[in-house]
């Protein structure tokens, strides 16, 4: 077997495994910036009160 | 879902992939397709998970309508995306297989082009969440434009079926070629897939929970 059709292999897999990872990072990138601006309007509601 | 319940759920999905690469590492190749052939235990679970995915859209999108409950509402969109993020891993390893096997990396035959308007549907969801503003009438265009969407899916599923196309028949039901032996490493490859998509709905599911928290606390600062 050439060594082009297990190259491509690898490409696939790691394609899959890499597309994963990207929506793990967006998904952790969302949650800091979720959590920022629960805390930041939590401070300004208890600064209002 | 707890945290030290997700994290279990990841051991386990790490550990069966490990296991897997290591069985299918030891697999003849196939004899038309060489080494290659491999992709498909990592390109057929992916695209079963974006249509569960689809599917649980659908129903959550039916009982958001039916309930008037927001709940549905996050649900569906949790696995909207999660659904588009294993469909993008389909779409993109069958680029790379395609372009080995047949010389091409897209080809607009019925199955290809069927699942890229399915993606871009569903993308589409997305997109139309971030265009409207109040939470309850989001949600019930979403729910709508969802149950539209999901019309798509079937269209994917049976296209190999109803239309002579480049993209093989189906391996695993109705008249394909693949050995029954190979079976069970894309049933066992499904498993840590479906983990993988169960923990990153409850991660989803959280965040539109905090989404939520937020509107309400901007509606209360507004009051005060």
């Amino acid at each position: 077997m050439d060594s082009r059709n297990i190259t491509f292999m690898f490409y696939g897999l790691a394609a899959v495994w890499a597309v994963l990872a990207i929506y793990v990072g967006m998904l952790a990138a969302r949650e800091r910036n979720l959590k920022r601006e629960l805390e930041g309007l939590r401070h300004m509601v208890e600064e209002r009160k | 879902m707890r945290k030290p319940v997700l994290l279990v759920m990841i051991g386990v999905a790490g550990l069966l992939l490990v296991r897997n690469l290591l069985v299918m590492a030891q697999l003849p190749d196939e004899v038309m397709q060489g080494a290659i052939f491999r992709i498909i235990f990592f390109h057929v679970p992916a695209a079963w998970t974006a249509f569960l995915g689809f599917f649980a859209a659908l129903v959550a999108s039916i009982l958001y309508l039916v309930r008037g409950n927001l709940k549905f509402d996050a649900f569906a969109v949790a696995v909207t995306e999660v659904g588009l993020a294993f469909g993008a891993a389909n779409l993109i390893s069958g680029m790379i297989w395609g372009r080995e096997i047949w010389g091409i990396w897209w080809t607009w035959d019925p199955r290809l082009t069927s699942m890229l308007v399915c993606w871009l549907l569903y993308s589409g969801y997305l997109m139309l969440r971030r265009a409207v503003e109040e939470p309850t009438q989001r949600a019930r265009v979403s729910a709508v434009f969802s149950i539209f969407a999901f019309a798509d899916v079937p269209i994917v599923w049976f296209s190999i079926k109803w239309w002579r196309t480049q993209h093989p028949q189906p391996v695993v039901w109705g008249g394909g070629s693949m050995d029954p032996s190979y079976w069970n490493m894309l049933f066992l490859n499904w498993i840590p897939f479906l983990l993988l998509g169960l923990v990153f709905v409850a991660i989803r599911m959280r965040q539109e929970s905090a989404k939520r928290e937020i509107d309400a606390i901007r509606r209360m600062a507004h009051a005060i």
